[in-house]
């Protein structure tokens, strides 16, 4: 999708909250930034980190587990497992990324938050837009935010001053919220909820969000889901 | 601790399988046409492994729990989403519930 024809697709609307969620991600980048060489590690790592991984949460991972002298190895292994879920994001959002060579960067921008926008729209355009729009406003403020918060080292180390911790969660629950409307879904969320958090304490992260998955065996496909939400 | 050599292993490592797992879906399902059904359940095991997402990020920290300011902003933002308030406002009322109870003393 040729950039013009994305912004010409979001209406301003989307526009401005897909911008909100960029700027926040960006200071969570300048506290991730900031973390890292505050631990001892040099800049380059969390910056190439942040262009070839570009995944937040296993980012943490892997920085909090180097800089705290544990293996890099043990490092790499807790990062793949956080981001197992974007084999399953993949599989839904694949028709909105695109085909032929848009698949390559596209693939890349896979986050909780864009995939969340792009479910959120109704049809494939808008979809799409948001998508993309998402991707590489998160990608260029991210990025933009770990080199200042690496540079500027002890600014922002904690962002849970400012509450954005609890901002996240709300921002992917606001986006899933329409979607949860139809009761098969609702079923199979709930029930994937309460097996992430019984295996939360016992398991490594990433792990409890994958099996949340075995509540799929509460969905019925059937009737497409905006009917079915209308007849509530 | 740094070991520069086995850091680049490391971060390429994860590199190289972050990127395979998000191009596995779209390479996939390039290859074979999905039926309609076998679509609604991707649709929904995204939005479940979301909700997921939501409920660990909310409420745990780690392997223990994350306190009560967090949850309690992610609530308020929960409430609002759920009244259909705007997206800006659920964002905002979440961190601020969660940064004003932290400033009172709340853990």
């Amino acid at each position: 999708m040729p950039m013009r024809s994305i912004w010409r697709t979001l209406d301003r609307g989307l526009a401005r909250d897909i911008g909100l969620v960029c700027l926040a991600d960006g200071v969570v980048g300048v506290s991730y930034g900031a973390i890292s060489v505050g631990g001892g590690l040099p800049l380059w790592v969390p910056i190439v980190l942040s262009i070839v991984v570009f995944a937040g949460a296993s980012q943490f991972l892997f920085v909090g587990i180097v800089a705290a002298g544990g293996s890099p190895i043990a490092a790499m292994v807790a990062g793949l497992l956080v981001n197992t879920r974007h084999i399953a994001f993949g599989l839904a959002v694949s028709d909105v990324i695109g085909g032929g060579w848009r698949r390559w960067p596209g693939s890349h921008l896979m986050t909780d938050e864009n995939v969340a926008f792009a479910m959120g729209q109704d049809e494939l355009k808008q979809r799409r837009a948001a998508y993309w729009a998402g991707g590489i406003g998160i990608f260029v403020c991210w990025n933009i935010g770990v080199v200042i918060g690496g540079l500027a080292g002890s600014v922002i180390t904690d962002t849970d001053v400012f509450g954005l911790d609890a901002a996240f969660p709300a921002v992917l629950l606001a986006l899933v919220l329409p979607a949860l409307r139809d009761r098969s879904t609702r079923t199979a969320a709930f029930v994937g909820v309460v097996i992430a958090l019984i295996a939360t304490p016992f398991l490594p992260s990433g792990l409890p969000v994958l099996l949340a998955l075995a509540g799929l065996l509460f969905y019925r496909a059937g009737k497409p889901a905006l009917e079915d939400a209308h007849h509530e | 601790m740094n070991n520069t050599p086995l850091l680049l292993v490391a971060i390429g490592v994860l590199a190289v399988g972050t990127f395979s797992m998000r191009f596995a879906g779209p390479a996939l399902r390039s290859r074979f046409e999905v039926p309609e059904r076998a679509q609604q359940l991707l649709a929904a095991a995204a939005i479940v492994l979301l909700t997921a997402l939501v409920a660990t990020s909310a409420l745990t920290d780690g392997h223990g729990p994350a306190g009560v300011a967090r949850p309690a902003g992610v609530l308020v933002g929960g409430i609002l989403a759920w009244r259909k308030a705007p997206f800006v406002l659920v964002v905002v009322a979440a961190a601020a519930t969660a940064a004003a109870l932290r400033l009172l003393g709340v853990p």
